[in-house]
């Protein structure tokens, strides 16, 4: 079927609505779900998309250059600085010795000149970053040994994209097939090679610039317009173009919006623009997994399945023993030594691209090109199967799940447990109160000077309007224990009240109210802890008053505390006597107010008559 | 004969700090005929629900002071609710006889041990001597006093000696609950640590 865009579309979104929350309820996770969809709608069984799958894959890859911001997001330079070590280390090793192993497997296997032997080991010692860190987020295993050293080496294998790119061309023999055919014009290659790295550094540095001088003031501006859509634009034409910058100086669009990512990582606008930017990424890379599935290539497949599997086969087996080798020489876990190994056992999408590449230079010819995508492409969709066996049958046995130690991790930024929503002077207060005792909280305001003059003061406030599911999210509230509503509006409290108590029900709801009646609104959302905001305040005042007027101060703050307590009693009392007609809500006030004088007699007679023997007076 | 129920009363400002409290504490908590109530948590400002605190002792017929041994004495909350809770008319003097019968106890984690409280020993006195106001106290209610338990030492125990207490107090209160035994015989001894209960 041909079906055009829209009816790609439709082919694509409908087949994903239709496996993946089936693989996702048999336990298999989303990115074979995905895979299996695109074989679906292939050409090879219902025949749906013929091979412009292979574009689509290509325009899909920039999920993966959204991916590499959002992790840019949320790292920040400064935990990027301390997984140096691990980046450098496990990456490097990592590369160098897959690469030097598949290099002799390639030789020894296939008759193949050195050089393209070599260009396929440097494509085939990749692993996919988007299959690893989509199936670790799925399981919420980022934080594991496994899961962080993995991370660390696809960082280190994303960098070397770039020199890996370089090297090619030094290993072709041949003359390029013309490479402004593909679209691939960029403004390095006109010039000479040191005039070229001052303009690949100078197009680096003009992001770390424009991150902070530019860009932030730019989002500062956009926030005061209040409109949510405007965020959206502006993230996306952030995204694009310094992935656009990035094609035009010959680095990978990839690490060019990771480090934008980075240096954005700091500003308030962090929450924001992940949540704006995640809807696009997920359907994105959505799309390129389907689109890997739909590739899949079944007549060769059939044709050369013996050398083609026997291949596969002994590539991950592999590029699994060199990483298990990194993960005991770095000492992790038995469990995690495995699990890493499987985790990344497979090539990645960066693979496809440097196939191209090689095939321009015609270091390879058309078949064996596409024996070895189709090798790629296997190897992606064998990696989720064999991880699902992993989990199932394996890690429970080795008995410590992947759950996270207490082993310090401290490099990932880690979401806080209380989450605030309002700093204004109420939740300015609050939460100097919390730090002075040592709890940080996660900020969201939706003022941005505020949340600008407050990040001077050394506060960590995000930018955003709180009563937004996604940014809840992003905000980490799923890990949190509790949530702090500081804001005045009723409207807005219910919203949230009724939000974080549907997506988020082990969370503890903390809120404010500005009176009586907001409270009663809260109670029947049950909301568990209200602080009505002129309660304390007003009762407080009225103890100094009778310290005036003659009374001992300690009387008269045990008759404020007594006031106090009675006071939340009738409050909730009231509350469930309320939801009748408004005549009975009319009574049931009189009958309080009666009541309350009642009290206030009794607490007269507890002052002065003899029954109060408390303290002897007597003496 | 029917069980008598028990009630702890825990006071303790720094809780989270004694290792011995909380090693006792976890095991009295998981008791399923014993209420377990932490005073401090409940009344973090002092501000003692009288009322409640009365309910409470009511509907119980064992009552145990539990507390660290503060300059000879207990914590401040609970000489704040000996005055608040033990109230005139209710408790003792004219018609207060609510807590008629009930047999009252401190349960006490001390620094120092026997030889020190003894005369002639750093302390000079014995802890039945510093304990005499809480003794007169139940007494003044018409409530029996017996003998308190000590848990001397307390900061230098390990943690399998903190459970042998735990053991041994637990299962004094359940014997003491169940009625088998003689008060009269009971109160000839200075300290429940001494008597062997079966």
């Amino acid at each position: 079927m041909e079906g055009g865009i829209l009816g790609n579309a439709l082919v694509f979104l409908g087949i994903s609505l239709l496996t993946v929350p089936i693989s996702k309820r048999l336990g298999i996770g989303s990115v074979l779900g995905y895979l299996i969809g695109g074989v679906l709608i292939g050409p090879f069984l219902l025949g749906f998309i013929g091979h412009e799958g292979e574009d689509i894959m290509h325009a899909a890859e920039f999920g993966v250059v959204m991916m590499l911001f959002v992790i840019g997001l949320e790292l920040n330079p400064s935990s990027f600085w301390k997984m140096r070590k691990s980046i450098v280390g496990m990456g490097l090793s990592q590369m160098l010795a897959s690469t030097a192993l598949l290099f002799g497997l390639l030789l020894f296997a296939f008759p193949l000149h050195w050089t393209a032997a070599l260009a396929l080991a440097l494509s085939l010692a990749m692993s996919s970053t988007a299959i690893v860190l989509q199936i670790l987020k799925e399981k919420n295993l980022g934080k594991t040994e496994a899961g962080v050293s993995s991370f660390s080496i696809l960082l280190f294998q994303d960098i070397a994209v770039i020199p890996i790119l370089a090297i090619v061309p030094l290993l072709a023999t041949a003359p390029v097939i013309s490479n402004a055919a593909n679209g691939h014009t960029n403004w390095v290659e006109q010039l000479d090679a040191p005039f070229s790295t001052l303009v690949i550094l100078a197009a680096v540095g003009g992001i770390l610039v424009a991150g902070k001088f530019l860009i932030t003031p730019m989002l500062r501006w956009l926030a005061k317009a209040y409109m949510r859509e405007l965020f959206t634009a502006a993230t996306l034409f952030i995204v694009i173009g310094v992935a656009w910058l990035m094609e035009k100086v010959g680095i990978s669009a990839a690490l060019g919006t990771f480090i934008a990512g980075l240096m954005l990582a700091n500003s308030e606008f962090r929450h924001e623009l992940e949540t704006d930017i995640e809807p696009f990424k997920g359907v994105l890379l959505g799309l390129f997994f389907t689109a890997v599935g739909s590739t899949i290539n079944f007549e060769l497949i059939a044709a050369s399945a013996l050398p083609l599997f026997s291949f596969v086969f002994g590539l991950m087996i592999i590029k699994g023993i060199v990483l298990y080798a990194i993960a005991r020489i770095f000492k992790l876990r038995l469990d995690q030594q495995l699990f890493l190994a499987l985790l990344l056992s497979q090539v990645g999408e960066f693979a496809f691209v440097l196939l191209t590449t090689i095939g321009q230079y015609r270091l390879l010819d058309k078949g064996q090109i596409d024996f070895f995508m189709a090798a790629v492409t296997l190897s992606m969709v064998v990696s989720p199967v064999l991880l699902f066996l992993f989990e199932r049958f394996v890690s429970s046995r080795l008995n410590n799940r992947a759950v996270s130690e207490p082993k310090a991790f401290d490099h990932i930024d880690e979401h806080h447990t209380v989450v605030m929503a309002g700093f204004g002077h109420f939740g300015n207060t609050l939460g100097r109160f919390l730090r002075a005792n040592g709890v940080s909280a996660t900020i969201l305001d939706n003022d941005s000077d505020r949340v600008a003059f407050l990040r001077k003061m050394g506060f960590k406030v995000f930018y955003g309007d709180a009563t937004r599911l996604d940014l809840l999210h992003t905000a980490g509230l799923k890990e949190a224990q509790v949530f702090i509503s500081t804001l005045d509006d009723p409207e807005k409290n219910r919203e949230l009240a009724e939000t974080v108590r549907t997506h988020f029900p082990h969370v503890r709801i903390f809120m404010r109210s500005r009176n009586r009646s907001d409270a009663y609104e809260l109670i029947d959302l049950e909301v568990p802890h209200i602080y009505r905001e002129s309660l304390h305040t007003s009762v407080q005042m009225g103890v100094d008053v009778l310290e005036k007027l003659g009374f001992r101060k300690h009387t008269a703050t045990r008759k404020a505390a007594e006031f106090i307590r009675y006071d939340e009693a009738a409050l909730s009392k009231l509350a469930s006597k309320r939801s009748g007609s408004s005549s009975s809500y009319i009574d049931s006030v009189r009958e309080e107010i009666a009541m309350q004088e009642r009290l206030l007699q009794e607490d007269d007679l507890f002052l002065s008559d003899s029954n109060d023997h408390a303290w002897d007076r007597t003496l | 004969m029917q069980q008598s129920k028990v009630l702890i009363l825990f006071f303790h400002p720094r809780f989270e700090n004694s290792k011995a409290n909380k090693v006792l504490a976890e095991t009295l908590l998981t008791e399923p005929d014993f209420t377990f109530s932490d005073l401090y948590e409940l009344y973090p400002d002092f501000n003692i629900d009288v009322k409640a605190e009365q309910a409470k002792l009511e509907s119980h017929d064992i009552i145990v002071w539990m507390h660290p041994f503060y300059w000879y004495s207990c914590p401040p909350l609970m000489k704040q609710w000996i005055d608040l809770v033990l109230a005139f008319r209710w408790a003792y003097g004219p018609g207060g006889e609510a807590l008629k019968g009930k047999k009252i106890l401190n349960l006490i984690t001390s620094g120092g041990g026997f030889d020190a409280y003894q005369h002639g020993g750093r302390n000079r006195f014995t802890y039945r001597e510093y304990l005499i106001p809480f003794e007169q106290t139940a007494t003044l209610c018409h409530m029996h006093y017996l003998p308190p338990f000590i848990v001397p030492g307390a900061p230098r125990l390990e943690q399998g000696e903190l459970l042998n207490y735990a053991d041994q107090i637990t299962n004094m209160l359940r014997t003491l609950s169940a009625g088998r035994i003689d008060i009269d015989e009971l109160q000839q001894h200075d300290y429940l640590n001494s008597y062997t209960f079966q």
